[in-house]
Formats: structure tokens, sequence, C-alpha cells
């Protein structure tokens, strides 16, 4: 053992000696685990809200009845089914307005509740008395007691004066959620009798037949392992990961960078501790220990500084998952054990990957084994050639998958392989490139620089493929946002058709509003419209009751119509569906599709196919007064208004004095588009720091490539230096040659950053969210990059380079010494 | 002390085998100074990796004291170079990340064998007591082959075996290191032998033997 603790003393003390190699083996480490393990957190943390919001009593991973149109129905059915032997439990959910949120009620009958509603927090005996007896509880997540400002037991009155049971936090509750007794849920949304679902607990024998105690007045929905939400989410998970994943690899690439130099730098010093008597095998496990301490200790750091950046990246991240899902993730950041484990297992699994080559090499190598530094570089021609078939075959793997895959991880794996498949075929682009250059090189200077570049690239290459994905990701999420952006801010000037917007408290207010705005001479047109939930082959979908008038033929888009579109939707047979839900359904201009409707099912003919870019439901656009007429219990709350620019603030500030309405019930045009737009920018806010992470690491790579290689170019330059080529010129030679080679790595990473956004925007955006944006180029935002990369290689290449201006002579001399 | 009977070693080169050693005999007794010479390639540095366990043999025998060094292990052979062997090479292999003062107790430390009496009378005996807090960059090249002397004699080993300890210093300062070596192996009382091309110095030690179409002559 003591022997043990000498060669790993003697290991270590080469990093004593070698402080920048040391640094760069760490931040490689620590760079690959942070974002990576923070990425984890953040997917963690969602998950989690995922699962408390699917077993918020009784989500979708709890088997339960409902009435076949969505709808509430009668509790008597409740007691029908109790008495048949059902053990079934009422739920009652809607949503009201309290303190300017809009939240979700849910009315719970705790004593029939199943003890096995998915994991649902059990209410105790003591707590179960509270909670039915007046004054009752509102039970809520600690998080909506913060957002609503509102302090425990206090009795917040909602929108419409009624005041809730006092408050009570209940901490496995999810965000934006309040819990009452359902007899608080009926009296509180106003539906006295009423109940929304039926939770199926398991059952003491054998119930009577469904069919035989309510006939079809509610059908069985059968519990899912995987959420709605968690499915609509999963491409953005899987998008953070790509990131994490990304970072992890140009990480180990530090790694491996540092840990090959590392070795080689060290194999006369192995020699030597064998040559004192140390055997294989125990130097062969002192190198893995150290490699794994390391690991441990750079781990950890990593660990620290992904949960520091998971903490920064969240509120980014809660905001998106908001404006793209409507998914509440609590925004402070909780951790589990498992966590910690995996950060750390993933920082020793990557350091023992990046480091595998290195360490097989020195286990297998004979004592007798002359030191070859670098000697890999006289193979490198082979490996070129190797490289480039690799490449070639995972361009293949591409290729197909493009061709025959249907899932959505298909269309990311056509991304990943692209991009492996340009990151091996890099260094031989890269030969040709600096060949090229060398063979029309005037003069000694010029041909040392091509041939000097052309030696130096497999030093480098690890570092230029990390900083090739990184600009190549860069190029292609910025060309894909800034389209989405330009898409949706076009499209949302069409939508946004009325000047003023109001969302009424309920139908009585909505009435009362639309009678005063009748007497308002600067109010030019009403535009009512109102929304019902239904599914559609199994699928959720939202109907939107669209108003009959000039303004939304004139500027509602459609991506594809039949004839005379707006004029056939006014009947009520005919409907636009969204882009998403026409490819979801497979249903397109011309097909029917078959709504079941409180008064049966409602046959529509496609028409029109729209753009509803960021909703996550499918949408079926219809007359409203259709709608109306096939769904009578939809909220008519929903009120646009044609009013001149001028009449605006004027009108906006009678309705609120009038109808005591808050700046969330009514809204001028520019608000509502100013809003869409701050969710928007705010949903991308994540991945432009991603992005800027995974450039910032990749130009890392470069920084400690630079570095390692320094010193062993000394026996290149320094002939050089002694020829009379001043060590200032030296300095601005190696300069240009890192310039160089970063600058045609740049121009190949704008067209494959292209082809990843033209993946992202045609094949992955489909498969996840169901609609297709234009595909545009922006030479600018392009140009913009390369510069930034340049500026990332320029301030990589100048420490090295200022070391080398700097260096004195008897460092150089010291080359031809023999003494290095 | 030392006895090799019939040693025999052959390489490949470009596929065809290259018989380097073909029969070696050669006896050393405790306390005994032998140079070993001849020509460039004739195989003295592998005769001595083979008895040091750095290679194995293709035939023969090659006996340190009770031991047969050709029927060792991997482990048994790099035990048998941490307390029974010590090795002085041409290009010093000092380690360069640890002090003068490290590399003088390393192979004693990683043999479990660091006499701090015995380690203070080398370095005053080298002439190293000013140099020890240095690196061996630090170093010249007599002062860096002292401490690699320091280092091999640190175990007081039963062999010392040098590979042109020599070969990279003046004829001055090599004179000096082979004096030094000469006083710390008659300190020590180990047997000692030295690989190389200087007859000048071959001529100091007790006995000469050379190499020469794979055998001793």
């Amino acid at each position: 053992m003591r022997r043990a603790l000498w060669v790993l003393a003697v290991l270590l003390s080469h990093w004593r000696r070698h402080k920048m190699q040391f640094a760069t083996l760490l931040i490689g480490l620590i760079a690959a685990t942070a974002l990576w393990s923070g990425v984890q957190a953040i997917n963690q943390q969602a998950r989690n809200a995922y699962d408390r919001a699917a077993a918020t009593f009784g989500g979708v991973r709890t088997a339960m009845l409902v009435a076949p149109n969505a709808a509430t129905f009668s509790q008597d059915l409740f007691v029908k089914l109790r008495r048949a032997g059902w053990p079934v439990s009422p739920v009652l959910e809607g949503r009201v307005q309290l303190n300017g949120h809009s939240m979700r009620l849910l009315g719970i009958e705790p004593v029939t509740l199943p003890a096995d509603v998915g994991n649902a927090p059990r209410l105790g005996a003591a707590d179960l008395t509270r909670f039915v007896a007046p004054p009752g509880q509102t039970l809520v997540a600690q998080e909506t007691l913060i957002d609503l400002q509102e302090a425990e037991g206090t009795a917040p009155p909602i929108s419409s004066g009624a005041k809730l049971p006092p408050l009570h936090v209940l901490p496995q509750l999810v965000p934006d959620v309040l819990v009452v007794d359902i007899g608080v849920a009926q009296r509180l949304l106003n539906k006295p009798g009423q109940v929304s679902r039926l939770l199926i607990g398991k059952p003491n024998g054998r119930p009577a037949p469904l069919q035989s105690v309510v006939g079809d007045q509610l059908q069985r929905v059968e519990p899912t392992a995987e959420t709605e939400l968690e499915r609509l989410t999963d491409s953005f998970h899987l998008n953070l990961t790509a990131f994490g994943l990304l970072s992890f690899f140009v990480g180990l690439f530090i790694v491996n960078s540092a840990v090959g130099l590392a070795f080689e730098q060290r194999l006369p010093m192995l020699r030597t501790l064998r040559a004192c008597g140390a055997s294989a095998r125990m130097v062969n496990t002192v190198l893995v220990v150290e490699l794994v301490v390391l690991a441990l200790i750079a781990g950890l750091i990593g660990l620290v500084c992904g949960y520091f950046i998971a903490a920064a990246l969240l509120p980014d991240v809660a905001a998106s998952l908001r404006g793209l899902y409507g998914a509440q993730i609590p925004g402070q950041l909780t951790l589990h054990a498992e966590w910690w484990f995996a950060g750390i297992g993933i920082s020793v699994a990557g350091a023992v990957v990046a480091a595998a080559t290195s360490l097989i090499k020195a286990i297998r190598m004979p004592v007798l084994a002359t030191a070859q530094p670098r000697a890999w570089q006289q193979a490198q021609h082979r490996w070129l050639i190797l490289q480039s078939a690799a490449a070639c075959a995972v361009f293949a793997v591409a290729l197909f998958l493009l061709r025959y895959g249907e899932s959505l991880i298909a269309g990311f794996g056509v991304l990943a392989a692209l991009m492996l498949g340009a990151a091996l075929i890099l260094p031989a682009f890269l030969e040709i490139i600096l060949l090229a250059g060398q063979r029309r090189a005037r003069g000694p200077v010029a041909l040392w620089f091509w041939a000097d570049s052309r030696q130096q690239l497999s030093g480098l290459s690890l570092a230029l493929m990390a900083l090739l994905l990184a600009l190549a990701v860069n190029v292609g999420v910025s060309t894909m946002v800034e389209t989405f952006s330009r898409t949706f801010i076009g499209w949302l000037n069409g939508r946004l058709a009325a000047d003023v917007y109001i969302s009424a408290s309920d139908n009585a207010q909505a009435i009362a509003i639309r009678n005063w705005l009748k007497d308002r001479g600067e109010v030019q047109a009403i535009l009512s419209g109102g929304r019902a939930e239904t599914q559609v082959q199994g699928q959720p979908v939202e109907l939107f009751g669209l108003p009959d008038h000039a303004l939304y033929r004139e500027l509602w888009p459609l991506l594809e119509a039949a004839p005379r579109p707006w004029t056939r939707l006014v009947p009520g047979n005919a409907a636009f569906i969204s882009e998403q839900l026409s490819r979801r359904l497979n249903v397109g201009v011309g097909d029917v599709v078959e709504v079941p409707a409180p008064g049966g099912p409602w046959e529509l003919d496609i028409v029109g196919i729209y753009a509803d870019y960021g909703n996550p439901k499918g949408q079926l656009a219809v007359n409203v007064a259709a709608l109306i007429r096939q769904f009578p219990q939809t909220p008519q709350t929903r009120i646009g208004l044609i009013v001149p620019r001028e009449k605006i603030p004027g009108l906006i500030a009678a309705l609120q004095k009038q109808f005591s309405l808050d700046e969330r019930s009514v809204a001028d045009q520019a608000t509502v588009k100013a809003e869409s737009i701050r969710i928007f920018n705010r949903t991308f806010a994540v991945t432009s720091a991603l992005n800027a992470f995974t450039l910032g690491v990749a130009g890392i790579a470069l920084l400690t490539s630079l570095l390692t290689l320094a010193n062993s170019r000394l026996p290149q330059l320094a002939p050089l230096w002694a020829i009379g080529i001043t060590r200032p010129r030296l300095a601005a030679i190696e300069l240009t040659k890192t310039l160089s080679v970063s600058l045609f790595t740049a121009l190949l990473a704008l067209p494959l950053g292209l082809v990843v956004a033209w993946c992202l925007i045609a094949i992955v955006n489909v498969k996840a969210f169901g609609w297709r944006l234009p595909f545009h180029v922006f030479p600018l935002q392009l140009i913009e990059l390369v510069a930034v990369a340049l500026l990332a290689a320029l301030l990589a290449a100048l420490l090295p380079v200022a070391r080398l201006a700097r260096m004195q002579p008897t460092d150089l001399v010291k080359v031809f010494a023999n003494e290095r | 002390m030392l006895s090799i009977k019939n040693l025999s070693k052959s390489f490949s080169s470009a596929g065809e085998p290259v018989s380097v050693l073909r029969g070696v005999d050669l006896d050393l007794r405790a306390g005994e100074r032998v140079a070993l010479t001849g020509e460039s390639g004739s195989g003295k540095s592998t005769l001595l990796h083979l008895i040091a366990g750095l290679d194995a043999a293709d035939s023969g025998s090659i006996r340190l004291e009770e031991t047969e060094v050709t029927a060792l292990s991997d482990a048994g052979r790099a035990s048998l170079r941490r307390n029974r062997i010590g090795l002085v090479f041409q290009q010093f292999n000092l380690i360069p990340s640890l002090s003068v003062e490290d590399n003088l107790a390393f192979q004693a430390r990683i043999a479990g064998r660091h006499d701090a009496a015995w380690s203070k009378e080398l370095i005053e005996r080298l002439g190293l007591g000013s140099l020890l807090r240095r690196y061996p960059e630090q170093l010249s090249g007599g002062q860096q082959q002292r401490v690699a002397i320091g280092r091999a004699l640190a175990t007081k080993p039963s062999l010392l075996l040098a590979d042109e300890p020599t070969g990279n210093l003046d004829e001055a300062t090599a004179d000096d290191v082979l004096a030094l070596t000469r006083d710390l192996v008659a300190r020590t009382g180990c047997g000692f032998l030295m690989v190389t091309h200087s007859l000048h110095l071959a001529a100091k030690l007790d006995r000469h033997v050379t190499l020469h179409a794979g055998r001793i002559t």
C-alpha cells in the first residue's frame, strides 16, 4: 500500500510541474460534468413537476369515468355507482381568477378518495376534519402562496367576490392549483350538483357492469404511464439533453487532449518507475486510481457548477415550458441524491472513456519502449483515411434515418449523425485545404507556414471538431429561432384581428359588457368568441369559435384552403384545422372530421388549414354561433372589439371602471402582442444561454489544446528562431496559423449549421410540435457568428502566443542542448 | 554473485530474426567491478536489460545470488530491481517532476528500505547537499548523473548496472563520476557491471570483458 502511495505521489508530482495541463484536465472534466448535470437537474425538476401534476388527486395516471363530450355531469351518477359497488370518488375541475392569476380549482371528496389514486398526498384524519368542516381549507403549493402574495390562513376572494376557504400549504401539490372540498368547488364554480370526473379506486369484488348502472352517460378512461404534458415536453427536454450531451462531449475532447499529452510526457517517468522496481500492475492500477480520484474531485466541482447553471437557467426553462406547453415548473431547484451520484458517475465514466486510449497505451507499453512523444502524428495519414471512412458510414446512417425514420428520436438521430460525420471528416477537409495552400506557397516561410499547420492539425483536430460542432449548433439553432421569431410575429399580426380583447369572469358579466358596449359609439364591431374542449380520435382538441366578420377574412392566415372557405364556415358544417392537428389526425382539406358534441356527432368538412404556432393542443376553428349551438355550455366570456386607435385607451379605462376589470381581463392589441412576443423571447432565452455555454466550452477546448501543444512545439520553432526569425514574428505566424484553421473551420460550420437548421425546422419541429416553418437564411447572423468564432480563437491563441513572444533565448537554446 | 550461462536473445528486424546474444557466459563476484565494452549494436545494453529483468531472454540462465532471474514473473522481476539491483542510464532518467532529494530517495521508498543515515552519507559523498531542492532540469549533466547513481545505490543493492553512465559527459566529469561510483561500490560491497565505449574508463575497473559476435571474449 505504501509503495502504491509513493508511486501515486510520483505520478501526481507531474501535475505540480505542469499546472496548466492539470488545470486543462480539470476544466475539461468540470465543463463536461457541469452542463450535463445542470441540464439533468432541470429535466429532473420538470419531471417531478409533471409527476406532481399527474398525481394531483387523480390525474391521467388514475383510471376515471368521464362524460363522452368531456362536459360536467350530475353527481347523481356518482351516488348510483357507489351503490352499485363502484369505488369511485368525484372531482370537479374549473378555473378561477385569484389576485389576477388564472388558477385551476379542484374540488375533491376526501372521504371516498381512493388511497391508491396515483401518488396523491393523503389527508390524515385530523387534516380531513379541518378540510371538510367549515370554514374548510384551500390546499395550495408553497410556490402558489408566494405567487399570490398571500399568507397561510388567509381567505382571499376570487374574481366573482366569493371567498375561498383559508389557504393551507400541502407541499406535494403542483403550483397554480387550488384544492377544496367538492361542495365548496361547486359553489365557487357555480356548478351545483355537477362533477367533472369520477376517479376509480381498487374494487372489492366485482361491481355491476358500468353500462348497466349509468348507460352511455359515462365512459371509462384508462390510466396512461406518460402524461400528455410529458409527451408534449419530450422534445423540449430532448433538446436540452442534446445541448448537455454536446457540451459533455466537448468537455471530454478537452480531457482526451490533456490526458493524452500528459501520458505521453509521462512515458519516460513510467519507464523509470518500472526500472526502479514498481511492477506493471501497480503502475497501471495507480494510473487508473489517479484518474478516478481526479474525476471525483472534478465531478464534485462540476456538480456544484451544474447546480448553479441549473438554478440560473431554471426561470427561463420554466418560462419556456409555461409558454410552450402550459406546464408549471417550480422556480426553486430541489435535487435528489441520485442526481449527485449520477453526476459523479458520469464524470468518472467520461474521464475513463476520454483517457481510455492513453491508459491502454500505457498498460500495453513494454518497459523498454522508447518514449516517442507525438509518434501518433506519424500515423496521421492513416487516421485521416479511417476517420473519413467512419464519417461516410455515419452520413449513410443519417440518410437512412432521414428516409425511414418516423419518430422524434429519429429526427434527433439525423442531427446527431450529421454532426458526428461532419466532425469526423473535418480534419480531412482541413488537410486538403492546407495541402492546397502548401502547394501554392512561394518562399520558405510561407511553405513552412502551411507544412507546419498540417503537422499541427492532428494536435488541434479535437478542439477544432469541438469548435465546428458548437458553431454548427449555434448557426442551426439561431437560424431556427430567428426564422421562428419572424414567422411568429408575422403570424401574430394576422391572428390578432381585434383592437381590444376582453375576458369576462362569467357569462353574466359578458352579457352585461356586451349590452354596455352597444351604447358606445366608438365601438365599430363586437366580435364574440368561444372555446370548447373535446376529443377527436382520442386526441384532445380545442374548438375555437370564430365570429363571421370581414376582418377575419382579410387577416386570418390560411396555409391551405378550399374555394370560398370563409363562406363555407358560416352555416356551421365546416371547419378550419390547425396544422399540428391536421398532421396528427392525417386530415387535410376536403376531409371530414366527426366531433363528439352533447347533441350527438358533429360532422365538419375541413375547408382550410391554418398555422397555430406554439399551441400544444390541436385546434378546430368553427363559426362561433355554430359552436354555441352544438356546445351550449361554452362560456361566451371572450369578446373582441374593433375600435379606432385613438379611442382605445379611453374605452379600456371606462371598461375597467364600469366592470372592475383588471389588466389581464381587458387589454389592447398592442399589449397582447407585446406580451406574446415577451413570452416568445423568454421561451428561447434558455436556448441562447445554452448556445453561449457550448461556444464558450469550445473556446476553452481550443485554448487548452493550444496551451498543451505550446511546449511540444518548441523543437519546431527553435530552428526558425536560430536561422533569424524573431520571436515576435514567430508569435505572429503562430497566431495567424490558429486563426486560419479556425476560419476554415468556421466557414465549414456555416453550411453544416444551415443543414442543422433545416433538420430542426423540417424534421424535429414537425415531429415535435406538428408545424413546419418556412426556411430562411440570415447572412448577417452568419457573419456575426464567424466573427465570434474568430474572436474565440484569437482569445484562445493569445496566451500561448504571448508566452512565445516573451520566451527567453535560453529556453530556445535548450532545444539544441538536448537538455529538455 | 552473478552467474550467466549460455544466454541467448534475438530480435526481429524487418521480419527477419537478428541474433544479438549467442550463448553469453559471464560471472561476477561480490564487490567486483567489471567493464563491458563492444561495438555499437553488439548487445551490451541488451545484456544489461536481461540481467535487470527489463527484458526476457530466449534461452540460458541468469542467476543473481540464489535467484534465477529468467524464471521470475513480471512482479518478481520488479521486486528484484526494487530490492537488489541499481540501474544507471546514459540519459539519467530522473523523474523531472521530483526534486533532487525526492529523486534520491525514490527507489528506497518504493522498496520500503529508506535509510536516513545512508541517504545522508550518499548526499555528502556525491556532493549534492546544496542541490537537494533543485529539479533535474536545473542541474548539469554531471550533477544529474550523480543523482541517478545516488538513487541506484540508495537501497544498497547487490548489483549495480550502469549503461554508458558517462556517455553524455565530458572526459573530466566522466572521470569524476566514475571515481565516485567506484568509491560507493566499494563502500556498499555490491557488484558493478558497467557498459562503456571508453577503453580509458574500462581500464579503471577490476576487469574488462568485451562482447563480440554475441559472445563474451
